[in-house]
């Protein structure tokens, strides 16, 4: 499997992000997308996921055969915002997202464990605090599988130990064949890593 | 797609009660209309059809702006577009306007024979009012997601979201409240307008969620 993106450029609001950004990723790979702030690494990244039409160029998946037909079906995004019910509890909002995306290599209690937040799995999600709903945002990438995952600034709001947790799970991602594509300020502990480096228009 | 449907009763359930707000509006309406009209029985009974009609139609306009607006705001409208190759994005369309059905506009249908007590409707008037808004009602909730959709980037979308809607939900009114009085009134035959009424709604139950699947594709940025 492999992630194509072609001479990509990118509006928004009528006003040019970036052009002629190119990158191609093979399985077991993850690229971090750095840049100052407003140089279009979100924008690349929703570009990416399909959320967002890029103004030319293009996104493919190859070798993603019938279970992957698109990037999108591909991929898990993980955006500034967490995509959970603040009324549900974290493990009413995992089993919704475990149901309706399918696939699901893991139980949720096993996903929560990895994140370490079993012990408030029947807590409502609005209870929670910055870090702790970005943990459940990143147990949602554990109970569905997909092999590409599209992290926005994925480690906002995590402490040192959260982080850690996070590098490994995603170096695990990385060696079951996955891929990442990472918008981030900081380094994510991903030793084989590229770097894609925007720089303002 | 059963985990969506449950999910958004849920919400909707324990998120302070759309339905009951509903309710409540719709109360409001209909209490008032007797003390504007005064002591006048045979009219009221005579007007009650409409005024149910009238009340349920706004009160089903009332949540409908947070239809998607809610999973836009916390990203869950991202991953419901992006899944779109295994469940086709107006199948979850529908699927959340038969949720938000369920949870804000049936309470309303369930009410809706209480109020025609204090209308002075006869039981004939009051069951075929009812039975017309169960069959009419899911067609405005269908029209509303496509207003909805439309309107799901701007935050005050709401008046946007009811003036787009009314002036295609006006169809679905006429037929319902022909239907309902047909029921009372001899020589009218019942049939034709409810059946008409029915089949606007299974129309809209198809064009609807297509046309909201749409501007959600193209809103979202």
């Amino acid at each position: 499997m492999r992630l194509i993106a072609d001479d990509l450029s990118c509006e928004r609001g009528g006003q040019r992000v970036f052009s002629g950004v190119g990158f191609s990723l093979a399985e077991g790979a993850a690229m971090l997308v750095t840049g100052p702030n407003g140089a279009g690494k979100s924008t690349l990244l929703r570009a990416t996921a399909g959320l967002l039409q890029p103004a030319s160029g293009r996104v493919a998946l190859e070798g993603g055969g019938e279970a992957f037909p698109t990037v999108a079906a591909a991929a898990h995004y993980l955006g500034h915002h967490n995509a959970m019910k603040p009324t549900l509890s974290v493990f009413e909002n995992l089993s919704f997202w475990r149901d309706f995306c399918g696939d699901a290599p893991l139980d949720i209690d096993a996903a929560l464990d990895k994140v370490d937040l079993r012990a408030i799995a029947h807590l409502p999600f609005g209870y929670l605090s910055t870090g702790q709903k970005r943990r459940a945002a990143i147990a949602r990438l554990l109970v569905s599988r997909r092999p590409l995952w599209l992290l926005d600034e994925p480690t906002a709001g995590l402490d040192a130990e959260a982080e850690r947790q996070f590098s490994a799970l995603m170096v695990s991602h990385l060696v079951a064949g996955g891929m990442i594509v990472a918008a981030t300020h900081h380094p994510l502990g991903i030793d084989a890593a590229v770097e894609l480096r925007m720089d303002d228009a | 797609m059963l985990a969506l449907f449950l999910r958004d009763l849920r919400l909707s359930i324990r998120a302070g009660g759309g339905g009951l707000t509903g309710v409540l509006f719709f109360l409001a309406v209909v209490a008032t209309i007797p003390f504007a009209l005064g002591p006048d029985l045979n009219l009221l009974s005579r007007i009650g059809p409409a005024i149910l009609w009238i009340g349920a139609l706004l009160a089903s306009l009332l949540g409908l702006d947070r239809l998607f607006q809610a999973d836009r705001e916390d990203g869950s409208l991202d991953i419901l577009v992006m899944s779109s190759d295994r469940h086709m994005l107006a199948l979850s369309v529908l699927i959340k306007c038969l949720a938000h059905w369920t949870a804000s506009v049936l309470p309303l249908v369930v009410a809706a024979p209480v109020l025609g007590l204090v209308l002075n409707m006869d039981a004939t008037s009051i069951g075929a009012t009812t039975l017309t808004l169960l069959v009419g009602t899911p067609a405005i909730a269908f029209v509303g997601a496509a207003g909805a959709a439309v309107a799901v980037g701007l935050p005050r979308g709401g008046l946007l979201v009811s003036v787009l809607v009314l002036p295609l939900a006006i169809p679905v009114l006429i037929f319902g409240v022909s239907a309902a009085y047909a029921a009372v009134n001899e020589p009218d035959p019942f049939l034709p307008p409810f059946l008409i009424l029915a089949a606007l709604t299974l129309f809209l139950a198809v064009v609807g969620p297509v046309a909201a699947a749409l501007a959600l594709r193209y809103s979202a940025d």
